[in-house]
């Protein structure tokens, strides 16, 4: 089943695939990406090879992936982590469930924007991943680029317009010590900007 | 239109299992045929010739990475073998076969064409339509040689479709460039290229079963002279045709191509139902769209700035400009082979 949902995805998106780390890599990391349509987190996971895939779990917003069976189904077979983005409490504290998430050895994608951007812009990033990697700062975390997926499936779209589409996986960044947060997020957020075509 | 689906089901599932059950007699069937024995193989035999020079001069090559030249003629070999490959299932298999492979490139073609062009958000579900509706009814009105109805389905009813569901989309900016846009991809990469297939069903008095032969030679004709145009504007060349969209085109090597085509043409006239001059002028015809074809793709390319095939881009396939030659020849020869032979839509 995820073999194949793999396959039609990159099939539909016609998704050419970069990676200017050299190949992907095997162990535990984060990868966040630019977000502008409901595809990114599935093309990035199909085109990560299947045992790589196996282990690597996306980040979603729980009130929309819980609305019905289609989208419940669609997060039970990603694998994904809903994550409540509306309230937060200490009880519910989404960091401690991506942290808990990654002690047992899973790779993670978030969106650190937050929201689909819908202008081609790449917002100011949320601080959770800024969170996540000063706590483990050995965490490899890996800025991923994707084009063209936002004319595939806009906002607000359900039926996919075949467009070809790219993603690029850029060299992993790590936390420096004692850096500040916006320090870290404004570097994060440019590694992503860096692999825009000019 | 339900009815017309259960009837390609029909002939589909009947025309599949005919071809089981008897594929080694069908192939021979069409191989005993001296037209498709000469062009076919002889195009084979050339493109096995190309590949052995592709493969020395990659030896020989004196830079770990091959030269742009080198790499661009690599690239076309392979092309060349696609298309041999295409123009092989059209001839050795039947119509609805052909429809579907040609339907597919097709859909590969107008989405490499959409990626590259500036598509509107207003026209989202235009555009799904056109992928998933116009293509397949396309070629399902081929696949059951409905030529009064294929013939225009596309010029009429998309176009009417098309122009109402964009301004749906409810989004005015550039509304007249985006729609035109739309429609002329359909035009070239799906109505054009359709015809392809839709040779295999002309009914030729006398040339029964041997509509393969007709594909063989438009495709022959129009890649080879292709090549014979390159040849002569590097060899003769000296004025330019359009120095702002193709430097290397010049006048004389569109000459001496058309003149090689008609000497190509006459050459071939016994594989094709028409006399040797007859032949020879469906040569220039056809050779003379292609050209326009080739000239016209590259001023498209080069209008959204992906000429250049060194730029690394990964939203691109390289099909448009490897298919816009033919895409373009075909409806010019499909309709002056009617037109020749008095096909009037009544007698089919």
């Amino acid at each position: 089943m995820k073999g194949q949902l793999a396959f039609i995805t990159r099939l539909i998106c016609g998704v050419n695939a970069r990676w200017l780390d050299g190949a992907p890599r095997e162990g535990r990391c984060i990868y966040f990406s630019n977000h502008t349509s409901h595809l990114d987190s599935a093309v990035l996971w199909s085109t990560l090879p299947a045992y790589v895939r196996a282990n690597t779990r996306p980040v979603a917003a729980q009130e929309y992936w819980n609305k019905n069976w289609f989208r419940r189904w669609l997060a039970r077979v990603f694998n994904a982590i809903l994550v409540n983005r509306v309230r937060v409490t200490k009880e519910h504290n989404p960091i401690r469930i991506l942290r808990k998430v990654l002690d047992e050895g899973s790779s993670l994608i978030v969106f650190p924007e937050g929201t689909r951007s819908t202008d081609g812009q790449i917002r100011k990033f949320k601080s959770g991943l800024y969170h996540l990697a000063r706590d483990m700062p050995e965490l490899d975390l890996i800025p991923v680029y994707t084009e063209n997926l936002t004319r595939i499936l806009p906002k607000g779209e359900f039926l996919p317009v075949p467009v070809m589409s790219s993603i690029t996986f850029g060299k992993a960044i790590q936390y420096h010590k004692d850096e500040r947060r916006d320090d870290f997020l404004a570097r994060a957020r440019q590694a992503i900007l860096d692999m825009q075509p000019s | 239109m339900n009815l017309l689906l259960a009837k390609t089901k029909a002939t589909l599932g009947q025309r599949t299992t005919q071809g089981v059950k008897d594929i080694g007699a069908h192939l021979r069937m069409k191989w005993d045929d001296a037209g498709v024995q000469w062009m076919f193989g002889g195009a084979l035999a050339l493109l096995i010739l190309a590949t052995i020079i592709a493969a020395i001069l990659h030896r020989r090559r004196r830079t770990p990475q091959p030269g742009k030249s080198l790499s661009n003629y690599i690239m076309r070999v392979r092309s060349w073998w696609w298309m041999a490959l295409l123009v092989g299932i059209a001839t050795f298999t039947n119509t609805t076969i052909s429809c579907i492979v040609f339907g597919v490139t097709s859909f590969l073609a107008l989405r490499e064409y959409i990626t590259i062009t500036p598509s509107h958000r207003g026209d989202h579900r235009t555009l799904f339509w056109s992928f998933f509706a116009l293509i397949p009814l396309q070629y399902v009105l081929i696949a059951n040689d409905l030529y009064a109805t294929f013939s225009i389905m596309i010029p009429v009813y998309a176009f009417v479709f098309i122009s109402i569901r964009s301004a749906l989309g409810g989004l005015p900016e550039h509304y007249l460039s985006r729609v035109a846009l739309i429609q002329w991809g359909l035009m070239v990469f799906v109505y054009f290229m359709s015809h392809t297939p839709a040779i295999l069903d002309l009914q030729i008095k006398g040339f029964e079963g041997r509509n393969g032969n007709l594909l063989l030679f438009l495709v022959l004709v129009v890649e080879l002279s292709g090549v014979l145009q390159f040849i002569w504007d590097k060899g003769i060349g000296a004025l330019k045709m359009c120095p702002h969209i193709d430097a290397n085109r010049t006048w004389e090597g569109a000459g001496m191509g058309l003149a090689t085509a008609f000497l190509l043409g006459s050459g071939l006239f016994w594989a094709t139902p028409f006399p040797w001059y007859v032949a020879g002028l469906m040569a220039v015809a056809i050779t003379a769209a292609g050209y326009s074809g080739s000239i016209v793709m590259t001023a498209v390319l080069r209008d959204r700035g992906v000429h250049d095939p060194d730029i690394h881009l990964p939203t691109r396939a390289g099909i448009i400009d490897r298919v816009d030659a033919l895409c373009f020849a075909v409806p010019v020869f499909y309709h002056l082979t009617r037109l020749y032979f008095d096909i009037a839509p009544a007698a089919q």
